[in-house]
């Protein structure tokens, strides 16, 4: 028994350390947000540091538009969301149960697309944009952030969509329910982890996202979040204490996030395999 | 004979009112632009020839492979080679390694440490890149305080050499990437049947018996598609290595192939070149993805 001992102790241990090594960083955030402005360059290692103060987190909101930059942020991630799992749910639940011409192709394409420099994307995208007419709206962005999760969030429903036995359509089949409903009633409840998981990688492509805003959305009326926060450190010196706050700003929300649905994290990442 | 038909056809517009939607706005945001940047690069289009730009032939792919810049092709392409293995490597052992341990029934509190371990990844990128640039401040920065003072050592310059400067973004991108692996391996992990264990014990395996020819194995299927997409991600991440080293530094010895395309495009705009090192990019993980697909695909039948 005495190995057993040894064994979790020494488990705790490593996770501690681990622990420690992932929320360190996060604390720095929390430290630089919270230090006075006359403080701000300071060798000390405190986390909480000495006349801490919110300043920074009021300037935020009565100085910036930071509010407004959050509903900006806001509107599209959650239409990038809604977008994004209405196309993820279906085109998956398609390559995971019917067999047809070029479905292994289709699969093949969407890892495909991953291999291309993404950035080199926006030059043709930006002229496509400046044809349509789409620069400076939202719609440019929504298209685009709703494509760049999809091959991944598709193959995470192709997966998921696996491991349910083919069995259940068959039997609401022979009840009287047609193809659309069988998919949409039985089995889409059933799939609900690989949609969470596919709701919040559509959310944070779109909430996280600077180098393609930055040549959309010049109006500053309609900036996100991280173009808000790009400012603070474009003028001749970075704004430390309000870039810190914002930071965290953003970062809670989707931390607040993974935490919520960290259970489905596990069962919902199912990564399919290009066979079948 | 025609009721079939009819059905066949609504099973085939079914499928296509399935996937139509998402292979659509595929195509617009990814194929579209593919197929314009072929173009590109086979053009001289460029910050001088920027509306009256003309086909100039595979001038482009010539300069990728025989331009002498300061580093060249084969520098950055070698120092991107070491950072994807190393990324990879890491991320994929130590993620392994803590699924393995949280995955253990005995260990209390497995909720609380599996959600301190996603935090890494739940921050986004470009927070993540800045957080870390600012600590491998040679002054200020925590690094080089928490190595003075506990660990006695001299100060690193952290972001001013080539080297270090390479490390530091290493370092930055195995903190994020790690949780990842951590989380797939620990779905894979608990989808084990356990019986299998207990089989195992009745015939007297040793732990590491049975990690090397059950838990492996077992979970081989699910990693090495996490495996292939991660190295694919980690070869193309341009976040980290362009914000941790703003943009190359020192002197533009700290790149990686993508970042040296961003730079071609975005600072020096020379888009030909840059469209053309693109397709070089696309064409080495192409390779490398098939290859190893088929590797391991292979070594799996003969299991």
């Amino acid at each position: 028994m005495k190995a057993k001992t040894i064994r979790l102790t020494a488990s705790y241990l490593v996770l501690i350390i681990f622990c420690v090594i992932a929320v360190y960083p996060i604390l720095q955030v929390v430290t630089i947000s919270l230090r006075p402005a006359d403080r701000l360059l300071s060798t000390s290692l405190e986390i909480i540091p000495e006349n801490a103060s919110l300043s920074a987190y009021v300037q935020l909101f009565t100085e910036r538009p930071f509010l407004r930059w959050m509903i900006n942020s806001l509107l599209v991630s959650l239409v990038v969301t809604v977008t994004g799992v209405s196309l993820a749910s279906t085109a998956g639940y398609a390559f995971s149960r019917f067999s047809f011409a070029g479905k292994k192709a289709g699969l093949l394409s969407l890892l495909t697309t991953q291999m291309f420099p993404a950035t080199m994307l926006m030059l043709p995208l930006y002229i496509l944009l400046i044809k349509l007419g789409l620069i400076n709206t939202y719609i440019g962005v929504i298209i685009i952030y709703s494509a760049t999760a999809l091959p991944f969030t598709i193959w995470t429903m192709k997966g998921y969509y696996d491991t349910i036995p083919y069995s259940l359509e068959e039997a609401a089949r022979i009840d009287g329910c047609n193809q659309f409903h069988a998919f949409y009633r039985i089995i889409l409840p059933l799939a609900a982890p690989a949609l969470v998981i596919t709701a919040l990688f559509s959310f944070m492509t779109a909430w996280a996202e600077y180098v393609v805003a930055a040549q959309i959305l010049q109006d500053s009326d309609l900036w996100t979040l991280p173009l808000g926060l790009k400012s603070f450190e474009s003028n001749m010196t970075t704004e430390w204490g309000l870039y810190g706050a914002a930071s965290l700003m953003v970062a809670v929300p989707v931390i607040a996030l993974f935490l919520a649905l960290s259970r489905y994290l596990v069962s919902g990442l199912t990564l399919g395999s290009v066979k079948g | 004979m025609n009721a079939t038909t009819s059905a066949r056809t609504y099973h085939r517009l079914f499928i296509f009112f399935l996937i139509g939607p998402a292979f659509l706005i595929l195509f617009a945001v990814v194929l579209y632009p593919f197929l314009y940047n072929i173009v590109v690069s086979f053009s001289n289009m460029s910050l001088r020839h920027i509306r009256d730009w003309s086909i100039v032939g595979p001038l482009q792919y010539v300069k990728v492979f025989t331009e002498e810049s300061q580093p060249d092709f084969y520098v950055i392409f070698f120092k991107t080679i070491v950072w994807t293995v190393v990324n990879v490597l890491f991320h994929v052992v130590i993620g392994v390694f803590l699924a393995l341990i949280l995955n253990q029934k005995e260990i209390r509190g497995r909720w609380l440490f599996r959600t301190l371990l996603i935090l890494p990844w739940a921050v986004p990128q470009y927070i993540v890149a800045l957080t870390w640039r600012g600590m491998f401040n040679f002054e200020y920065g925590s690094i080089n305080l928490l190595i003075t003072q506990y660990l006695g050592l001299s100060a690193v310059e952290w972001l001013k050499s080539p080297t270090e400067a390479f490390i530091a973004c290493i370092i930055t991108n195995v903190w994020l990437g790690f949780p990842f692996m951590m989380i797939i391996a620990l779905g894979a992990l608990q989808s084990i049947p356990h019986e299998l264990y207990e089989a195992a014990e009745i015939d007297g395996a040793s732990w590491w018996h049975k990690l090397r020819h059950i838990t492996l194995p077992m979970i081989r299927p699910v990693m090495i598609p996490a495996i292939t997409l991660g190295t694919v991600w980690t070869f193309n991440n341009l976040n980290i290595v362009w914000l941790v080293s703003n943009a190359g530094e020192p002197s533009d010895n700290t790149h990686i192939l993508v970042s040296f395309v961003y730079k071609a495009a975005f600072n020096l705009y020379r888009f030909g070149y840059a469209a053309a090192l693109s397709m070089v990019i696309f064409v080495i993980l192409l390779v490398f993805s098939l290859l190893f697909m088929r590797r391991t695909r292979a070594t799996e039948a003969a299991a």
